[in-house]
């Protein structure tokens, strides 16, 4: 098959599993899931024969696989849609496809496919567990099976297919449509079990914040058509269209090409949760795991950067390559400033999915500042990195989750939290599996040296942010860094290290091959990802494997950046934070027993600085004040309602006005009744002549004629 | 020859003459009577100006003979509600047949 049919072919099976699952099989749950992960397996084959076909092409970068057709009909011209897939694009379909195969195979099993209907399950609500007898008689809790199990899938394929359409898309607008389809899909899933009042408001919460950014980014998007006439990317992105766009000034001093590049970035605000649009992804965590994983690693999340990479051209366009403009100045701050609020804050927090959700918060915020000092490639490639470790850590703590619930269900106390880490240790010897690959996610998330692909990505950034001269950014994320190393070795070693907390953890259970299948595969890539990136420049190691994605997604930019030259600092900063977070995360918490020992629940950070109630305050307070004192008892009880009030009388008044005094006299008096009056009143008078006489009607005729005659002759012939 | 005017003349006291009968006299019959007199002042008036014009073309004369015909017909017609009439209200007095009054 042609690759640009193909590229067009990708993201339609997880809809088609959409509609399938919706339309027809969704009493089903073998038959949804196996469309569902048969779907995401094809798109997952296409993509891989897209991405070792794109290997194989010699400088992709100017001559990328892409396709389009005219779509909507634009004055004289046509707003042309299509699929691009350069080097970038290749390198995050990769990931993507691997991903969210992986994801949706870990949904089977983390929704205890296979397991028996709960005793009380309802919809909307997670399992309880279901009563069992075995042949000795005795019972048994075990999980029980979703009861929205194909809904779930459906909803998914769908979000599967936002993402492709986003990655695939050669047009800022279809990426847009793709990126809202994801919005609408997180809603839905953050949502899924919407019988818990947090998950109803968790997921409003997730719609409304980032929608706050998505209205910039669609301003964004039309300033952008507005000024050139097109939003494909490789449109955009030539000499000539960029440089119209950098000498074009703006308001606030910012160039044209500066202000876009703000607006499309303050729709990644949201979408990537920087901050200050940061506060919905920690309440995300309401959802089934397989989501969280989905929107913090495979899709969401990563879409936003990905916007800002694919827009870099845009960003960097009045760049000289030494001092920042005022966009990459904000890019680059509120990136570095989200790195490292969002760390200390999960330093804090004990809900092992919440320590992953600002964990992730600031490694996208690493992301965005190394976008905004111009690391171009170092920012994709920590994006990658990010992606693979990110959902592992997330399906890892899903799978430990899991494996809590069981112990709940043994020991029937429902009153243990499986999420709190408090609760937790000790798992190491219960879920083996889990632990070791929980534990190669956390040492790539920490950047341990060498063999992690944290490692490599985190170094490029800070060596990036070190060579180049930006020493705030490069301080603030070696703090972040070493926060970074220090949260994760402390999650570790609460959570499978030490001795079980309690009788749950006692009784953890390692989870079925669903669920450690994707662990594993996505553990091999969390390490050996790293290998294809490392700077030539590195002693000993650079030069052993070619730094393979320098060049190859290097040369989707039409000058390929320069790897920095080889620093001593940077690198040993990154080995110092690393390694020191991680012993001293240990050391800190491996005698910790219970929560009043961790001397890190400050009140400050464990209530994430207070943005929630500051917000509440600020925004959603007022917001109901407004709603109720200014919309509805004003503006819709005085004034819509008065106006109607005021309009019905009014139009009664006309009304009966009209029938007194033009209706009943004129209309129906006057010109009714008159009219038939006058023809009766006339007949009367008439009627006299018509005598029945032949002779009188022949007299008639000719005095008629004769005087008729004589005024003609008078008046008209005579005259 | 005699002038055309002569002819004229004559047709018109012959109509006047058959006006006068169809307004004054009150015998239905004598009405019908005083209708063939203008009928015939018409005829005449139509021969003479064919005989004054162009006595190549018939139409005066064509049409003279329309108007015997119609004139015979209207007779026919005439006589037979005279008669009609007379059977049923035993008069033939205008004045008196006036039925067809409000």
């Amino acid at each position: 098959m042609e690759t640009t049919t193909l590229i067009w072919l990708i993201p339609l099976p997880p809809l088609l599993a959409f509609f399938l699952i919706v339309l027809f099989t969704n009493r089903s749950k073998a038959l949804s899931h196996t469309i569902a992960v048969g779907a995401a397996a094809l798109s997952f084959i296409g993509s891989m024969i897209v991405f070792v076909r794109a290997l194989g092409v010699e400088h992709l970068g100017e001559h990328p696989f892409e396709s389009a057709i005219n779509w909507l009909p634009t004055g004289d011209t046509w707003f042309r849609i299509g699929v691009l897939i350069d080097p970038l694009g290749a390198a995050v379909l990769f990931f993507v496809a691997i991903t969210i195969f992986m994801i949706f195979l870990y949904s089977v099993g983390y929704h205890n496919y296979g397991q028996p209907a709960g005793d009380h399950d309802v919809k909307g609500l997670p399992p309880h567990g279901a009563t069992v007898t075995d042949e000795h008689g005795h019972k048994h809790v075990v999980p029980s099976v979703e009861p929205m199990y194909s809904r779930f899938f459906a909803f998914l394929g769908l979000f599967a297919f936002g993402m492709y359409t986003l990655v695939v898309s050669d047009n800022l607008l279809t990426l847009f449509v793709g990126w809202e389809i994801m919005g609408l899909c997180s809603y839905l899933l953050i949502g899924f079990w919407y019988g818990k009042p947090s998950a109803r408001d968790a997921a409003v919460k997730a719609f409304m914040t980032t929608r706050v950014g998505d209205v910039f980014m669609l301003l964004g998007i039309a300033f952008l058509y507005s000024a050139t006439g097109t939003l494909t990317f490789r449109e955009i992105f030539t000499e000539e269209t960029l440089h119209a766009l950098a000498s074009t000034p703006a308001w606030f001093g910012m160039t044209a090409s500066g202000l876009i590049a703000l607006l499309l970035f303050i729709g990644t605000v949201g979408k990537s949760a920087q901050w200050p649009l940061h506060v919905w992804l920690p309440d995300a965590m309401e959802g089934p795991t397989p989501v969280s994983a989905m929107i913090h690693a495979a899709t969401m999340v990563s879409a936003g950067v990905y916007a800002v990479i694919r827009m870099f051209p845009l960003l960097t366009a009045d760049w000289n390559g030494h001092e920042l403009t005022t966009t990459m100045t904000i890019v680059a701050f509120i990136g570095a400033f989200t790195a490292l609020f969002a760390a200390t804050i999960a330093v804090a927090q004990n809900d092992i999915k919440r320590v992953l959700a600002y964990s992730t918060i600031s490694q996208l915020g690493y992301m965005i500042a190394a976008l905004g000092i111009g690391a171009y490639v170092a920012a994709a490639f920590h994006l990658i990195t990010h992606a693979f470790f990110k959902a592992l850590l997330f399906l890892g703590s899903g799978s430990v989750i899991h494996g809590m619930e069981h112990g709940v269900l043994h020991t029937g106390n429902h009153h243990v939290d499986p999420q709190d880490m408090y609760n937790m240790g000790g798992l190491r010897k219960k879920m083996p599996i889990t632990f070791w690959t929980f534990l190669i996610g956390g040492f790539a998330l920490s950047g341990f040296p060498l063999v992690t692909a944290g490692f490599w990505s985190k170094d490029e950034i800070l060596a990036d942010a070190f060579g180049h001269g930006h020493l705030a950014v490069f301080v603030t994320l070696a703090i972040a860094a070493f926060l970074t190393a220090f949260y994760t070795m402390r999650q570790i070693t609460l959570t499978f290290l030490g001795e079980p907390r309690t009788e749950e953890a006692k009784h953890a259970q390692e989870t079925p091959w669903t669920m450690t299948t994707p662990l594993i595969v996505l553990a091999f890539f969390a390490v050996t990802y790293g290998w294809v990136g490392i700077s030539e420049h590195f002693p000993i190691l650079g030069g052993l494997v070619p730094n393979w994605f320098h060049d190859f997604v290097g040369h989707t930019l039409a000058e390929v950046p320069e790897a920095p030259e080889f620093s001593w600092i940077p690198l040993l900063t990154s080995l110092v934070v690393a390694l020191g977070g991680l012993a001293l995360g240990y050391l800190t918490y491996r005698n910790v027993k219970s929560v009043s020992e961790d001397k890190f629940q400050i009140p400050l950070l464990k209530n994430k600085y207070y943005f929630d109630e500051a917000y509440n305050f600020l925004f959603i307070r007022p917001a109901y004040w407004f709603a109720e004192n200014v919309v509805y008892k004003f503006l819709d009880k005085g004034v819509i309602d008065g106006f109607l009030h005021a309009f019905g009388p009014f139009t009664q008044g006309t009304g009966s006005a009209l029938r007194n005094y033009f209706d009943l006299p004129v209309i129906n008096r006057a010109i009714g009744d008159g009219s038939a009056e006058i023809t009766y009143w006339f007949g009367g008078k008439l009627r006299g002549i018509q005598t029945g006489r032949v002779q009188q009607y022949l007299m008639l005729a000719l005095v008629t004629f004769i005087v008729i005659g004589a005024a003609l002759y008078f008046f008209v012939f005579a005259a | 020859m005699v002038p055309l005017s002569w002819y004229l003349i004559f047709a018109a006291a012959l109509f006047s003459i058959g006006m006068f009968g169809v307004l004054s006299r009150r015998n239905a019959v004598a009405i019908l009577l005083g209708i063939e007199l203008m009928l015939n002042s018409v005829n005449i008036n139509l021969a003479a100006f064919w005989r004054y014009g162009d006595v190549h073309l018939m139409a005066g004369q064509v049409f003279a003979i329309i108007v015997f015909a119609v004139a015979a017909a209207e007779v026919a017609v005439g006589l037979a509600l005279v008669i009609s009439v007379y059977r049923s209200r035993r008069t033939v007095v205008a004045d008196e047949i006036d039925m067809m009054k409000w």
